[in-house]
């Protein structure tokens, strides 16, 4: 495989490896690395989804970013890599651009991931990266600087900097840096924003972003007049598998657990649900009932455990239906099942619940949902872990952290003590409990077990150009 | 509010911040009348102007005009029984002015200008893929006095009178002197919306074609104040010095204004429960509780306001961290004077944040007042009178009177409705950028 590079030759001489993804790669991919490939990068950009739904701060961001990039893009040679990048980029446009809903997350994680990587640059393949941009900014000059030294100097000063007076300055037409204008953070004359080199990022993501934005709705013309018909035997179920089965659960999971089943269900409750959820499923199957905040709690902990939503419907029928006769689950409950799943788009509201949040939530007397370490009496939460096999001494020691109000601290003791092995990130998220335990209990699962009925349908080194694909 | 982005529902648009009101005392109702406003819109309604300002140099007058511009600009008409017409649109000049003098409406919003004809929108909207989409909308910004009610004495709710006007003017300052020297922007339209505030047009064709995106960061840069009445003492200027906007605002317009007439009008220093607000504001305990006690035992409220003032400013003045506590007063003050950002959400913010809002033309006559909604030149908004606009009863009156009736050519107001001290004809005048025509209003001085 030759390595796609010549339209970025100067930036990789200072050694940078961002690409800017500005035209497909000429080089052959096999089907099946066109596919681990893509899946190796939606796993960081779900866990980017993840780590900004969770609100997770800049600095944060940026070790979750480089992680994620360290665990899933790395190839064993070192000459890939970019490859994989590349390729990876593309085969997700290919997967994202078919609606409005997936351009808009793509896009946005995207342009989040570049933001990062970008900022790990050094500051000179930064600016050989811009130029790559061939944005029209000129570097203010000497006599140019002078006249707006002062205010330059009172902006960053603003902002409480007081060192940035020296480096290199741009002016920009202020549009183009919407972020740095809304918080005030350049000097505006006349329309135009002075932007210092160190903010350059925002330029140079806005960029980005709109490069994309347009080639995606490009690559979406192009995917429904030719790709999807010509490419119906042999990218077309692979594109549309892609995004079916990686989208449903918004609290991104190693792909390894990211489908349980009915069949299932019972035994993964027993075994790996942490006691919030536990609770609730045996009061559901116990009761036939929940009320609504149960429901939600429990039902979008599901949807990210990785339940399907005519799973959901089925389980949840089959209690309720005992209690209130199905003609009435169809009528008043399947509606917000569904819409647990459906309304992607408005992420906040559909995320599965965090520890913090349910455990601020308030119960009362006949209500199931919220934590058990906090809104169970001493005794029942006992009686509670007890069935969970905790007793003895990590029983008594649970139970101390609990009136000490630690409650993250508990259940983290409690997985301990179930699992027989150290904890050390803690627990903070019922769907993250249930993903180290499966971790722990579960370690092969099949992974690829959907994609393996399209290889046996090709050869398996059968090569596809996405140069070809995508300007065919 | 939030704007849906359908833009087919009326029912979830609000109009230029309009909530059902109560119906006016009486005196009001007689200034306004339909048979009046048919002679308005008979007579005095400029739409020549108001079409050669829509069509921006595509009137058919000049070379490479964009014939279908105009037809794409939605307007709105709200008729007398609350009826409610949205994406009205129009070919021509007259047939704008065939439709409202046929239909009277009491109020006429212009919205976007559409990639196709809002009148057509069904028939593209089979075609799918968002056919019909906003592409050029003026920025806009709507600004309402009621919104400055926990900071001004004088009146509340929608009354406004010559002692509050100044917060209106200050924001008109600010913001205009911002729009121009910074944002580059120069075809700035200011009108009075015939009650309770002012409505900003900027018309620069790189206004028009401004993102939300782009709107929203020019709303943010002028908002100043985040989060509720408790984040006085952290308001997000962190820094020591405030930025340039900033400053020039405060030292050009704020001191100015608050020393002149807001400090006065408004007895801000005089009673404990106002003041107390200010003294919160000091992040120095030791200054705020220096002052408290000196004002406390000082009652002779009737001279203090000024003396007090400077009480306070030169404490600050050589307090030890100076200027933080200067950047701190400052955004006491600016929520007290321009008053760009209060708690909730501001009406403008979400009408300047997005293309497919609807704003209420200039020279409208407000229904509940009568009162025309007359440009404002900035230069000279503090002299503007919101009490004397001319109003529809006035303005027939001086039709009627007959000095001039005979020569009175349509869009021609009366020579005679001079309005504080200025002429209140319509100067449209030309503007150059790329042979565009921006038809901006303003008072001829006499
Ligand atoms: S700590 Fe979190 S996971 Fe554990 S029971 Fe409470 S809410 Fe559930
Ligand atoms: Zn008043």
């Amino acid at each position: 495989m030759e390595i796609i590079r010549s339209h970025k030759k100067t930036a990789l001489e200072v050694g940078s490896s961002l690409s800017l993804y500005r035209c497909a790669p000429h080089l052959e991919v096999r089907l099946d690395e066109f596919e681990l490939y893509a899946i190796d990068r939606l796993r960081v950009l779900k866990g980017i989804s993840d780590g900004l739904s969770r609100g997770r701060k800049p600095d944060e961001m940026e070790n979750v970013v480089s992680e994620l990039w360290k665990a899933n893009m790395r190839h064993p040679d070192p000459s890939q890599m970019m490859n994989k990048d590349i390729i990876s980029h593309f085969v997700l446009r290919l997967v994202y651009c078919r609606t409005e809903e997936l351009r808009k997350w793509f896009l946005s994680m995207e342009t989040t991931l570049f933001r990062y990587r970008f900022r790990f640059e050094s500051s000179e393949s930064q600016r050989l990266l811009m130029n790559e941009f061939q944005l029209p900014y000129k570097a203010l000059n000497l006599a140019e600087y002078e006249g707006v030294k002062d205010k330059l100097f009172q902006v960053s000063r603003s902002m409480g900097q007081y060192s940035n007076v020296d480096t290199t300055f741009f002016k920009v037409p202020f549009e183009e840096v919407p972020e740095l204008v809304g918080s005030r953070r350049v000097f505006l004359l006349k329309g135009n924003a002075y932007v210092a080199m160190n903010q350059a990022v925002s330029i140079v993501v806005s960029h980005f972003r709109s490069n994309l934005s347009k080639a995606l709705v490009l690559t979406n013309r192009k995917w429904t007049s030719t790709i999807r018909e010509q490419e119906k035997d042999r990218l077309t179920p692979i594109v549309e598998a892609l995004s079916s089965s990686y989208l449903g659960p918004d609290y991104s999971l190693p792909n390894e657990f990211a489908a349980i089943t009915l069949k299932d269900i019972d035994q993964l409750a027993n075994s790996s649900f942490p006691l919030c959820m536990r609770h609730l499923f045996y009061k559901l199957r116990e009761d036939h009932h929940l009320k609504h905040r149960g429901r939600m709690q429990l039902g979008l902990f599901l949807k990210g455990v990785g339940l399907k939503l005519d799973d959901a419907l089925a389980f949840w029928r089959t209690e309720f239906s005992q209690k209130v006769g199905n003609d009435r689950f169809d009528k008043e409950y399947a509606y917000s099942i569904r819409h647990n799943y459906g309304k992607e788009g408005k992420r906040t509201d559909y995320t599965p619940y965090s520890c913090q949040k349910i455990i601020s939530s308030t119960a009362s007397v006949g209500d199931h949902h919220g934590c058990p370490y906090r809104h169970f009496s001493e005794e029942s939460l006992r009686a509670a872990l007890a069935q969970t096999g905790v007793g003895g001494r990590a029983l008594d020691d649970v139970i101390d952290k609990v009136k000490h109000h630690h409650y993250q601290l508990a259940c983290t003791m409690t997985f301990e003590a179930i699992h027989s092995t150290p904890c050390d990130t803690g627990i903070n998220h019922p769907n993250q409990y249930f993903t180290e335990s499966q971790k722990l209990l579960a370690p092969k699962v099949i992974i690829l077990a959907d994609l393996e009925i399209f290889y046996s349908r090709f050869v398996i080194s059968s090569f596809i150009t996405l140069f070809q694909v995508l300007t065919s | 509010m939030a704007m849906k982005g359908d833009l087919d529902g009326p029912a979830d648009m609000q109009i230029d911040g309009y909530v059902q009101e109560p119906l006016p005392p009486n005196e009001l109702i007689q200034e306004f009348n339909s048979d009046y406003l048919k002679v308005y819109y008979g007579k005095l309604f400029p739409y020549s102007d108001i079409f050669r300002w829509m069509s921006y140099g595509n009137d058919g007058k000049h070379p490479a005009h964009d014939q279908s511009y105009f037809c794409r600009r939605e307007f709105s008409f709200t008729l007398e029984n609350d009826v409610y017409l949205r994406f009205q649109s129009f070919k021509t000049a007259s047939e704008m002015e065939s439709a409202i003098k046929e239909k009277c409406p009491h109020k006429i919003d212009i919205g976007p200008v559409y990639s196709v004809d809002p009148m057509k929108r069904h028939s593209y909207s089979q075609a799918g893929n968002n056919v019909f989409t906003p592409v050029e909308r003026e920025l806009i910004f709507d600004i309402d006095i009621s919104e400055y009610d926990d900071v001004r004495y004088c009146c509340s709710g929608s009354d406004i009178c010559l002692d509050c006007w100044p917060l209106m003017a200050v924001a008109i300052k600010v913001i205009d002197t911002a729009l121009r020297d910074d944002f580059g922007f120069n075809h700035i339209l200011w009108v009075y919306s015939g009650r309770r505030g002012v409505h900003c047009w900027v018309c620069d064709s790189r206004a028009r074609r401004l993102s939300n995106e782009q709107r929203s960061s020019i709303a943010d840069y002028f908002h100043i104040y985040k989060g509720g009445e408790n984040s006085f003492k952290k308001a997000s200027l962190t820094g020591p010095v405030l930025h340039p906007f900033l400053a020039r605002s405060y030292t050009d317009v704020l001191v100015n204004s608050f020393e002149k007439n807001l400090l006065l009008s408004q007895k801000i220093f005089s009673l404990p429960e106002r003041y107390q607000k200010i003294l919160d504001m000091i992040p120095d305990e030791s200054i705020a509780s220096e002052l408290q006690e000196k004002w406390q035992g000082d009652r002779k409220s009737s001279i203090s306001e000024d003396v007090r003032w400077n009480q306070m400013k030169n404490l600050l003045q050589s307090g030890k961290n100076k200027t933080t506590c200067r950047c701190r007063v400052f955004v006491g003050l600016w929520k007290r004077l321009c008053l760009l950002i209060p708690t909730q959400e501001l009406t403008w913010r979400h009408v300047s944040k997005h293309m497919n809002h609807l704003l209420k033309a200039p020279f409208c006559v407000h229904p509940k007042t009568g009162r025309v909604c007359v440009p404002i030149d900035p230069n000279h908004c503090d002299s503007f009178d919101p009490t004397s606009v001319p109003t529809l009863t006035k303005l027939l009156e001086e039709l009627n009177a007959g000095s001039m009736k005979s020569e009175i050519e349509d869009g021609m107001w009366p020579e005679s409705s001079n309005f504080h001290g200025r002429d209140f004809r319509l100067l449209g005048y030309k503007v150059t950028e790329y042979c565009n025509y921006s038809v901006c209003y303003a008072f001829n001085p006499i």
